[in-house]
């Protein structure tokens, strides 16, 4: 199965990646709309960076989640090896959060559930949004 | 501090209802011109360390930078330009010689934009590369006068070291050091992909790049950087630099900032000292010195491998290409006064040399009156700026276009003429670990073979109109080149008809 993966000799911790990730993911219709008024959208992919090495992180889709197993709800599920969130079921107990050991599951202030990377399965973005706006091919969606 | 009388040349303009403050632009400026104000929670811009390099505004995910000229001007004076007048603040704050990078940016006529094209009509139909055949590979060095043959009737076929093109195109010579060691990977893998060369410049070949030798030209320049047996065994053949269009009468400098570890072992002087090459080689004052040093290396690398020898195109430059047509050399390079530099006294960059076009015609001329033309093959520099200056070149006397400038556009640069600065922030004329990964040699590789695959496309368009097959037949054809609004001077050195006659 295709994932995400970055290069982190090619990172330039510019964050666009971040940008492109929470706009896709906003609903709204562009960059400009998701964060007119003030809006803050979270993004699910975090760049790392110090010492001269970057690298942007989202979930790794693991072959053997331990987030989906910590799930107290079903919330998380496994569907042709992307794990993605039915939000209208989450509680927000933040197991998920605590178990995932890349940090990938990310809270908001804006909402109680929880939000994470289903690869832009569920919106309207085609490729994953990180993929397609790297500026610098740090972020690939290919096969490992 | 005192009163600075300078003004910015650019100023940034932020659209407001566009910019969603992601900072990008900040985070990718080197001249720290944007920064982000978390107290008034506003991107704040500083114009007067902006360069025009276009970086931000290409990275800006809502398209909300522009940066336009500043509209500020002095008092209007056809003599005391504003750049006139600002260079003099900036010498007299400094004591300093200006410093520029990249090409002559004056307005002096392009002759290229003054020559046209032939096409075929009616008699000698014009040829479609689509359909039929069409040959742009080109071979480089000495050819012989005439055909001989061994004692058993059989054709003697040993010839002179070559070199091989697949088209008419090479990368110039640009040293590891003053561009980034991503850009020299992108040319070394583009040139390894096309089948054409690329040119290592005065600084040394990096041992990473050794694996590219088949596709390298290593130079030996004033300063012989990074010159040993290893460095000259590598290379395809070798170029001895005399000159340098963009500064003629001068050697190269880099500073002694981007000298760090990779680049001192490859140049083989202690880090962080300044590179200054002599402006003369200090063993050549003559032709038959240039002889030894020619003939020096072919001893060294047993005569296997094709030497060039560079220079400027300077007042006459016909005079010097006929005496390196026999100090053994077989390929000449001349290097036009546009042709761009890391780093070059601005007075000489803008003020030295002549063009390329004209330097190009009397050469091939003087060494055709002179009979020695197949002793040599010419490859010009200097502001090869698309397929069609490739075509006229030939049409002109060339064997081959060295491309520079057209190949660093390719891999992002825009112009802005800081390279001197070291702070590049598209990754090219750097040694800033941070900057330089900005180039991706992946994406840098496959942009220039997709611009010389461009390039090679239109140069069969244009041979096919004019009826020509291959571009040994359009070599020299001036028959082919009309000039437009040049005077009979001019048309007479360029040794071409004005358009209607």
């Amino acid at each position: 199965m295709k994932k995400v993966y970055v290069n982190e000799d090619w990172c330039l911790a510019c964050h666009l990646c971040e940008y492109y990730c929470a706009a896709a993911n906003s609903g709204a219709e562009n960059m400009i709309k998701a964060f007119a008024n003030g809006n803050k959208p979270i993004p699910r992919i975090r760049v790392e960076e110090g010492s001269g090495i970057n690298f942007a992180v989202q979930c790794r889709h693991c072959d053997n989640p331990i987030c989906v197993k910590s799930c107290i709800t079903g919330a998380l599920s496994v569907k042709d090896g992307v794990i993605s969130c039915d939000e209208s079921r989450c509680v927000g107990c933040y197991t998920c959060v605590l178990a995932c050991p890349y940090g990938c599951i990310v809270t908001s202030e804006n909402s109680k559930v929880i939000s994470k990377c289903d690869l832009c399965m569920k919106n309207n973005n085609g490729d994953p949004a990180c993929v397609k706006g790297c500026p610098n091919k740090a972020i690939v969606l290919e096969e490992r | 501090m005192a009163l600075n009388y300078f003004q910015p040349l650019f100023d940034v303009i932020r659209d407001k209802d566009r910019c969603i403050k992601c900072q990008a632009c900040a985070r990718q400026c080197a001249n720290e011109v944007h920064r982000y104000d978390g107290d008034l929670d506003k991107m704040i811009s500083n114009s007067q360390q902006c360069v025009d390099c276009q970086r931000c505004v290409c990275i800006c995910p809502t398209g909300a930078l522009k940066i336009v000229d500043n509209p500020n001007k002095f008092r209007n004076n056809s003599n005391w330009s504003q750049q006139t007048m600002t260079e003099v603040y900036k010498q007299a704050e400094t004591g300093g010689v200006l410093l520029s990078a990249m090409g002559n940016p004056k307005e002096y006529p392009v002759y290229w934009d003054k020559i046209l094209l032939n096409a075929s009509q009616v008699t000698n139909p014009p040829i479609d590369p689509l359909r039929e055949p069409m040959e742009t590979k080109v071979f480089l060095g000495k050819k012989p006068k005439d055909v001989t043959f061994n004692e058993d009737g059989s054709i003697n076929t040993e010839t002179t070291p070559t070199l091989e093109l697949s088209t008419p195109i090479m990368f110039s010579a640009m040293s590891y050091g003053s561009i980034s060691r991503n850009a020299h990977e992108s040319l070394a893998r583009a040139a390894t992909e096309l089948g054409i060369y690329y040119n290592t410049g005065e600084g040394g070949l990096h041992k990473d790049f050794y694996q590219y030798g088949a596709n390298t030209i290593v130079q030996v320049a004033s300063g012989r950087f990074g010159v040993f047996k290893d460095y000259l065994e590598t290379g395809a053949a070798i170029e001895i630099k005399m000159g340098q269009g963009a500064k003629p009468g001068i050697g190269g400098h880099l500073p002694g900032a981007k000298i760090l570890e990779d680049v001192s072992r490859t140049r083989m002087i202690p880090m962080g000292t300044d590179a200054i090459s002599p402006a003369p080689h200090h063993d050549i004052y003559s032709i038959e010195d240039l002889r030894q040093l020619v003939l020096s290396l072919k001893e060294a690398t047993e005569y296997k491998k094709p030497v060039i020898v560079k220079i400027a195109a300077v007042h006459n430059v016909a005079a010097i290409a006929s005496g390196i047509a026999r100090s053994g050399a077989d390929i000449i390079a001349i290097d036009g006064y546009r042709g761009g530099t890391g780093a070059a006294p601005t007075r000489i960059r803008d003020n030295v040399g002549i063009p390329i076009e004209l330097a190009l015609a009397s050469v091939d001329q003087r060494l055709r009156d002179e009979g020695i033309r197949n002793e040599v093959s010419i490859v010009v520099a200097g502001s090869i700026r698309s397929s069609s200056d490739v075509v006229k070149a030939i049409a002109l006397g060339a064997d081959a276009c060295y491309i520079g400038t057209a190949a660093l556009l390719a891999l992002g640069c825009h112009l802005c003429r800081s390279c001197q600065t070291g702070k590049c922030n598209w990754g090219i004329a750097t040694q800033r670990p941070d900057l330089v990964k900005r180039l991706n040699p992946n994406i840098g590789y496959e942009r220039l073979v997709n611009l010389v695959h461009a390039w090679d496309h239109e140069i069969k368009e244009m041979m096919g109109g004019m009826g020509i097959n291959s571009v040994e037949a359009l070599r020299g054809n001036r028959l082919m080149l009309r000039g437009i609004g040049l005077n009979e001077k001019e048309l007479e050195i360029l040794g071409i008809q004005h358009a209607g006659q």
